[in-house]
């Protein structure tokens, strides 16, 4: 049973992640603007690290070695989507604006402006990461 | 074997996210260049630590993840607080 998990599954599971992982960065290099290439970066990110630590985790077998494996899996898929979001949160805030739809974008620009006013009346105190 | 493979191809993706992040336009950019240039780091350092059978790197691989979010969103803060002022480009 665990020479096919070793020699079959994991070897399967850590080609699929380096795919993906290779996936998303050939988008993050080749997509035509920003928010196209978070999406390529946002997405295989998860699944691609995800899945070369399971199979990190089968070519282990090692009982620390596995609770570790799983804690940096646990870590990644909490903070990549909140990096995501934040980044995201943060150019559309800046200014930076989805080319490929402008009547979203048009809809978006007057609550950044009303969001910017409101933000440079209480003059920044806490954070705005909500 | 196998191994070397993932090596090979998160090296591969590493060197495009740093090419994302000197050519990158817009500052978000190259944040997010950055960003998953250090997920594919974690990705390296639970590798090697598995190839050369030292359980510490583990611990490394741990602390590397929370100090790459921390670090991306405390470059974002300090963007987005710039971008505020009209400092930024």
């Amino acid at each position: 049973m665990v020479e096919v998990l070793q020699t079959i599954v994991a070897p399967v599971l850590l080609l699929a992640g380096c795919f993906f992982c290779f996936a998303g960065g050939v988008g993050v290099l080749r997509f035509p603007e920003f928010f196209t290439r978070m999406h390529a970066s946002g997405v295989s990110d998860t699944l691609g690290a995800g899945l070369v630590i399971v199979a990190l985790m089968l070519l282990s077998m090692n009982f620390n070695e596995v609770i570790k494996l799983a804690l940096i899996l646990a870590f990644i898929l909490i903070t990549s989507p909140t990096s995501s979001h934040a980044l995201a949160k943060t150019a559309v805030r800046a200014g930076v604006l989805p080319k490929v739809a402008p009547e979203i974008a048009s809809e978006i620009t007057p609550e950044v402006e009303l969001d910017k006013e409101e933000h440079s009346s209480d003059g920044g105190g806490p954070s705005k990461f909500s | 074997m196998i191994l070397s493979i993932a090596t090979l191809a998160i090296l591969t993706v590493m060197g495009i996210a740093l090419m994302r992040a000197f050519l990158g336009p817009t500052l978000p950019d190259r944040i997010l260049a950055v960003n998953m240039f250090g997920t594919k780091t974690v990705l390296l350092i639970c590798i090697t630590a598995l190839v050369t059978d030292a359980g510490f790197l583990l611990d490394v691989a741990m602390v590397y993840a929370l100090i790459n979010f921390i670090g991306s969103i405390g470059a974002l803060q300090y963007f987005e607080r710039s971008a505020e002022n009209g400092t930024n480009e």
